[in-house]
């Protein structure tokens, strides 16, 4: 399997877009685009990410950039939590009393 | 909406036939930009142009009881008064790059200055679209950088697209009579040079390019000669609406 943006039918290397879409929000990735640098992706991401008045930040990151897990070993990773509720705060109760929980 | 006198109207017209004639150019390029980025990016300034046009022919036509498609659909060549740089093919992209850089220059000084305009609607036209062509003029220069110091190829194109453009940037500062009956209302053409100038020539320096020194063209827009270029695109722009005349979708 290639990497996205490193085939030689891809000119531009693959740049992931992370829009923040309020003052007190987190940065969202909303998806990918092709930039041959970082000055125009950013640019990109606002004419590709921001048309409809989205966000009022915009981070790119180079997707050769981005370390992931395997997704063939998901088993592995992610499915060892099944069965263990005690990690879950939801066994206790709330005491008489205490405000805002 | 306040009406425009004709003196007023005139020089909406200008402007608004400038923003359109470039927003149609450029809107020729959808599907045709060298990558799909960009041909949102340059969909998206045409698309601001297009916005730029609309507000401004739809004033002017308050002189004379139009509205703005009347204007863009139902005159013919003589009565546009965009500047010949607007008309001019796209050619390659490095060409569609030198035209924005020179027109967003002008039009960025255009309406910073515009903003101050005792009219009142052209100040507010003004204080939208200049947030606008300064985000054209960044792309435009973005381009220009990476053309002029990228390859070989992309430098022999990017030297030949200024020298072909720079000719028509002349006749964006010219002053025609009319103008003077528009004192503190209009931004008169002439003044906005040295700044225009202030503005691209960092740009260029920093591109390796030389500002180019050749002939000046003719001109002749603002009084409606236009290059064999216009009627083409007006061609183009008008065949749906004159041949379905109040046609909606």
């Amino acid at each position: 399997m290639t990497t996205p943006g490193e085939s030689a039918s891809e000119t531009w290397p693959l740049w992931e877009v992370f829009v923040r879409p309020g003052r007190g929000l987190s940065h969202v990735h909303v998806g990918s685009l092709h930039a041959p640098d970082e000055a125009l992706a950013v640019r990109n991401a606002r004419d590709l990410y921001t048309r409809r008045s989205e966000g009022v930040s915009v981070w790119v990151v180079p997707a050769a950039a981005i370390t992931t897990s395997d997704p063939d070993a998901k088993g592995a990773f992610f499915e060892s939590p099944a069965g263990k509720d005690y990690r879950h705060a939801s066994h206790y109760s709330a005491s008489n009393g205490v405000k805002h929980l | 909406m306040s009406v425009a006198s004709a003196d007023v109207a005139e020089y909406a017209t200008w402007l608004g036939d400038d923003s359109l004639i470039l927003a149609q150019r450029l809107g020729e390029l959808i599907s045709r930009a060298p990558e799909l980025e960009e041909d949102v990016a340059l969909g998206n300034i045409a698309l601001d142009l297009l916005g730029h046009a609309r507000s401004l022919l739809q004033y002017a036509g308050t002189a004379t009881a139009q509205n703005e498609d009347d204007l863009a659909y139902w005159r013919t060549e003589p009565d546009f008064r965009s500047a010949h740089l607007m008309e001019q093919p796209n050619g390659d992209f490095a060409h569609v790059i030198a035209r924005q850089l020179v027109s967003a220059h002008y039009l960025y000084e255009l309406y910073a200055r515009l903003q101050a305009s005792a009219d009142l609607t052209l100040a507010a036209i003004a204080a939208k679209a200049v947030k606008e062509v300064n985000y054209h003029r960044d792309h435009a220069a973005q381009w220009t950088l990476r053309l002029a110091l990228g390859t070989d190829e992309s430098r022999r194109r990017m030297v030949a697209a200024l020298s072909d453009v720079w000719p028509y940037v002349d006749e964006l500062f010219r002053d025609e009579p009319f103008i003077d009956r528009l004192d503190g209302i209009a931004a008169r053409p002439s003044t906005l040079r040295t700044a225009f100038d202030a503005a691209i020539e960092p740009v260029l320096a920093e591109a390796d390019l030389a500002v180019p020194r050749g002939f000046t063209a003719a001109g002749g827009g603002r009084r409606g000669v236009h290059s064999e270029h216009l009627a083409f695109v007006l061609a183009e722009m008008q065949v749906l609406t004159r041949a379905h005349p109040g046609a909606k979708w």
